[in-house]
């Protein structure tokens, strides 16, 4: 009985590989073997961690067909591109005996199909395909125009049996801008469903535990974060970091690994606290162990969103007027900040309509308001100095202001507040000024 | 009743040798294709996949373009006998056959020895030849004249082309004609002053070299982008390509493309498969799927790339072509990628996405950024805060960018008067690229999705 050969030569590689049949099969079948042409280009595209690159490259190692794979982050020029993709199929490696420089210097597309052809017919591949697989191909969008159009009909402007390989997660739709693109085939890797992730994360077993344990904990890590991430790397991340905290009392010996219920309820709100943590990583792995142990209620200092920064005393009032002129109307400047303001006119519509400042975000307000509020909340007399400006000046190197529109405006620079209301208010606590009283939003 | 039965067949089998032998052939016709080894089976792939992977330009001038065709030839012949300079425009849509009508032109040409031994032929592409300078380089390059050149310094590209038809020059002061075929000619036009473009057309124009242009484009408007001095040079003589194939001739092609050639090792093998071929391109769903697919896209291309997936398949065990294949094929490359992408969104960016939505329909023209889908779908947990978890307001917004860099959301250029830098991300505007159609779609096949919100997309909450 014969087997077609790309079958037989699948055996040992893909039982690595979970989950992902369908598309290897797919691609198999595009590829057929190593004397078959191609189709000129293939898009992969799929959400992050679907085994894009994965699957790709495990596909071209078994295959031994000759191969450039090329992250396009790192190869962010047309010269690092294509010398990378020329220096990996001659399979030229920089190193110290070359002193990391390429033989050839390639710059320009024409070169580059040309230099493509030689180093071909040097290893005698015409009757071959050669792949080029170009990870993060959205890159190519922001290089020149002609990049990607050459790359998509690479094997009928170069005459050889060149396939590329496209692999991004944005879908093809917002790469074709311009006319005369030859469209690629479309495969899309779709996500992993809770079971396949279930599967595939049972792999991470440590060693000393059943495959049915460290199941059982995936599964009731999912239960919580699937709703929120199905990222199988972050979820990865998840389980390894939490998985001393779930098997804790075991090590004390208060449960046994049977003892499902009780090691639940130890996690739990571990797991929760995860929750509102997802994605942020804003602690490093060994703090958040750290922070485990300590079991302390309240979340690391960094954790906290409201970063203390400590700022000169005029600079906090110059920061809350900031805030007041970009949050409050002008209109209603008179009202907070003027002695003998008359009476309150508010109408409905009005407060209606400007309910939503909150939402809508600062908006920009010219520097002599900006002084004149501050000047009046200001309890000590102060004198407008150089040094008060440039405490302005700072605090948009900060980024806490931002200066609207070019330098060149000396007269009126305008100006937008870019902190949040919390930073705010921890900020006008140190200084014992009630902000929510002059919010136009907040105050009664 | 089974009695009856076992006799009638007997009786049958008596009686009717003849269809007995007749089935026997039937049978036999069948084995020829699935007794063949795997070797003629890779041999056929081969062949197909090579015609139909594009490396192979599909041969379709026996059916249309011959007024072009000899229109073209005869420009070419003339430059070669004559002496005659000339330059032409082919213009057509993409996959009309631009290229494939030049490339059978000058393969015919080639056959002719009096022709092709007068003819020297350099191709430049719009895409390869990105400007003046690397297009001098490639002419150079293929005129092989590399060595003349060496290192000379010229003032001027006129200089430079003069002095490469002069090396041409045999001695007896007789030029050779050349013939230039520009791709993507429109691309030339962008060029810095038109230089080459300039040069060469002021070449045709004079007596010099008798040298022929053509160019191939799709873009009918391109005379427009030639600069005054550029058209005046250019002969004006366009050629106009378009897809005139019926639907019927281009399935006749598509014959052609999958049946062997005569030539092929295994007679018997050719003849049945030809055959198979033949009876695979009449079954109804075959022909309903291209004609869906004619119907869109009129290329040759297209109909090939749905023709690869059943080739694909074939193989000793898988001997023939299916026409499930073909639904497959197109089930796989032409599904909603978007859709597709929103399959594997979490339940919160799917929250975060209808919130948009139902923003994006209350606020109609004006803009929406994160805090205000935050506050929607902050009032959108709060009320069914028994079935939907709630999450921080930083990692929604870590979701929320997720689904930017995915491009579902895109933030308004230009509305805010400075780059959006100066606004803090959560109220940079922002619109939602996604139909509230697709939503709905998404929701229905989305596995395990809560029926909160089904009805949440589809009615927006009560203010």
């Amino acid at each position: 009985m014969t087997m077609s050969q790309p079958l037989t030569s699948t055996g040992t590689w893909n039982q690595e590989i979970l989950c992902r049949n369908k598309q290897i099969t797919l691609l198999q079948l595009l590829m057929g073997k190593k004397s078959h042409a191609t189709p000129p280009a293939i898009f992969i595209y799929g959400h992050s961690s679907t085994g894009k690159t994965f699957v790709t490259k495990k596909l071209l190692k078994s295959t031994e067909a000759p191969h450039a794979s090329i992250n396009c982050v790192e190869c962010y020029s047309q010269r690092l591109l294509y010398e990378e993709i020329l220096g990996q199929l001659s399979g030229q490696v920089l190193c110290a005996e070359n002193n990391y420089t390429r033989s050839s210097r390639c710059e320009t597309m024409n070169e580059f199909v040309r230099l493509l052809k030689i180093v071909i017919e040097e290893n005698e591949w015409e009757d071959q395909t050669v792949y080029i697989v170009l990870d993060n191909a959205e890159r190519l969008r922001n290089m020149e125009g002609h990049i990607l159009p050459v790359f998509l009909r690479l094997s009928e402007l170069s005459k050889c049996n060149v396939c590329v390989i496209l692999l991004t997660q944005i879908i093809w739709e917002k790469f074709s801008a311009t006319s005369g693109y030859v469209e690629p085939l479309k495969i899309h890797f779709p996500d992993y469903s809770k079971n396949e992730l279930l599967e595939i994360m049972t792999l991470d077993t440590p060693e000393g535990f059943s495959k049915a344990f460290y199941s059982s904990y995936v599964n009731l890590l999912l239960s919580v974060f699937h709703m929120a991430c199905r990222d199988l790397s972050e979820l990865r991340h998840l389980a390894l970091i939490n998985f001393p905290k779930y098997i804790q009392p075991i090590e004390k010996g208060e449960a046994t690994q049977t003892d499902v219920h009780k090691l639940w309820r130890n996690i739990e709100p571990h797991l929760k606290k995860a929750l509102q943590t997802l994605f942020l990583r804003e602690v490093s792995s060994s703090q958040w162990e750290e922070y485990q142990e300590n079991d302390s209620s309240s979340l690391p200092p960094l954790l906290s969103s409201t970063t203390q920064v400590e700022l000169p005393f005029y600079s906090k009032y110059l920061l809350i007027a900031a805030y007041l002129a970009s949050y409050n109307p002008a209109k209603s400047d008179r009202r907070f900040f003027a002695k003998n303001h008359g009476k309150i006119q508010q109408t409905k519509r009005m407060k209606k309509a400007e309910a939503s400042s909150q939402l809508i975000g600062p908006k920009v307000f010219q520097l002599e308001r900006l002084m004149a509020i501050f000047y009046s909340i200001v309890d000590v007399r102060v004198t407008p100095s150089a040094e008060l400006f440039a405490q302005i000046s700072s605090l948009v190197s900060l980024q806490m202001l931002s200066q609207i529109g070019s330098g060149d405006q000396l007269d009126t620079p305008k100006f937008r507040c870019c902190v949040s209301l919390e930073f705010i208010r921890s900020v006008s606590r140190t200084v014992n000024f009630d902000i929510m009283k002059y919010l136009y939003e907040f105050a009664a | 009743m089974l009695a009856m039965m076992v006799l009638h067949i007997f009786s049958l089998q008596n009686s009717s040798d003849a269809t007995l032998v007749l089935f026997e052939m039937v049978r036999k016709k069948e084995f020829g294709l699935k007794e063949a080894d795997e070797a003629v089976w890779e041999q056929l792939q081969k062949t197909l996949r090579e015609r139909l992977c594009q490396n192979a330009l599909p041969e379709v001038t026996g059916y249309s373009f011959a007024n072009q065709k000899k229109h073209l030839t005869d420009l070419i012949q003339r430059c070669v006998t004559i002496g005659e300079s000339n330059s032409a425009l082919v213009i057509g849509p993409n996959g009309a056959g631009k290229t494939m009508l030049i490339s059978s032109i000058l393969a015919e040409l080639n056959k002719d020895s009096k022709i092709s031994g007068n003819l020297l032929q350099v191709h430049l592409h719009g895409l390869l030849q990105t400007d003046d300078r690397i297009a001098v380089q490639e002419i150079t390059r293929q005129l092989k004249l590399e060595n003349v050149v060496k290192d000379k310094v010229f003032g001027s590209m006129a200089e430079k082309l003069t002095f490469l038809l002069e090396a041409l020059k045999s001695d007896d002061g007789k030029s050779q004609s050349i013939l230039f075929v520009m791709e993507e000619f429109d691309l030339f036009a962008h060029h810095k002053n038109q230089t080459l473009l300039y040069n060469l057309f002021d070449i045709s124009q004079s007596a010099q070299t008798p040298i022929t242009v053509i160019g191939i484009t799709c873009r009918l408007d391109v005379v427009e982008l030639l600069e005054k001095r550029v058209k005046s040079r250019f002969s004006h003589r366009q050629i106009h390509l378009f897809h005139s194939l019926s639907f019927e001739q281009t399935c006749e092609i598509c014959v052609n493309a999958l049946s062997l050639p005569k030539t092929f090792a295994n007679k018997k093998f050719c003849n049945e498969w030809n055959a198979h071929v033949k009876e695979f391109m009449d079954e109804s769903v075959v022909q309903t799927t291209l004609k869906h697919k004619f119907e869109l896209d009129r290329s040759i291309r297209s109909m090939y790339s749905l023709m690869l997936m059943p080739v694909c398949r074939l193989s000793s065990s898988h001997p023939y072509l299916d026409p499930k294949d073909i639904l497959d094929a197109v089930k796989i490359f032409s599904c909603d990628s978007k859709s597709a992408m929103l399959q594997g969104v979490t339940i919160l960016q799917l929250c975060l996405v209808i919130a948009m939505k139902h923003l994006t329909e209350v606020y109609e023209g004006s803009v929406v950024n994160f805090e205000m889908v935050f506050n929607e779908y902050q009032k959108f947990v709060q009320r069914k805060s028994h079935s939907i978890q709630s999450f921080g307001k930083s990692v929604c917004l870590k979701a929320f960018e997720e689904l930017v860099a995915l491009e579902l959301i895109l933030p308004v250029e230009g509305s805010s008067f400075s780059g959006s830098k100066s606004i803090p991300k959560e109220y940079r505007s922002l619109k939602l690229l996604v139909t509230p159609l697709q939503i709905i779609e998404t929701l229905n096949s989305y596995s395990a999705c809560p029926s909160e919100l089904k009805t949440w997309a589809s009615n927006p909450l009560p203010s």
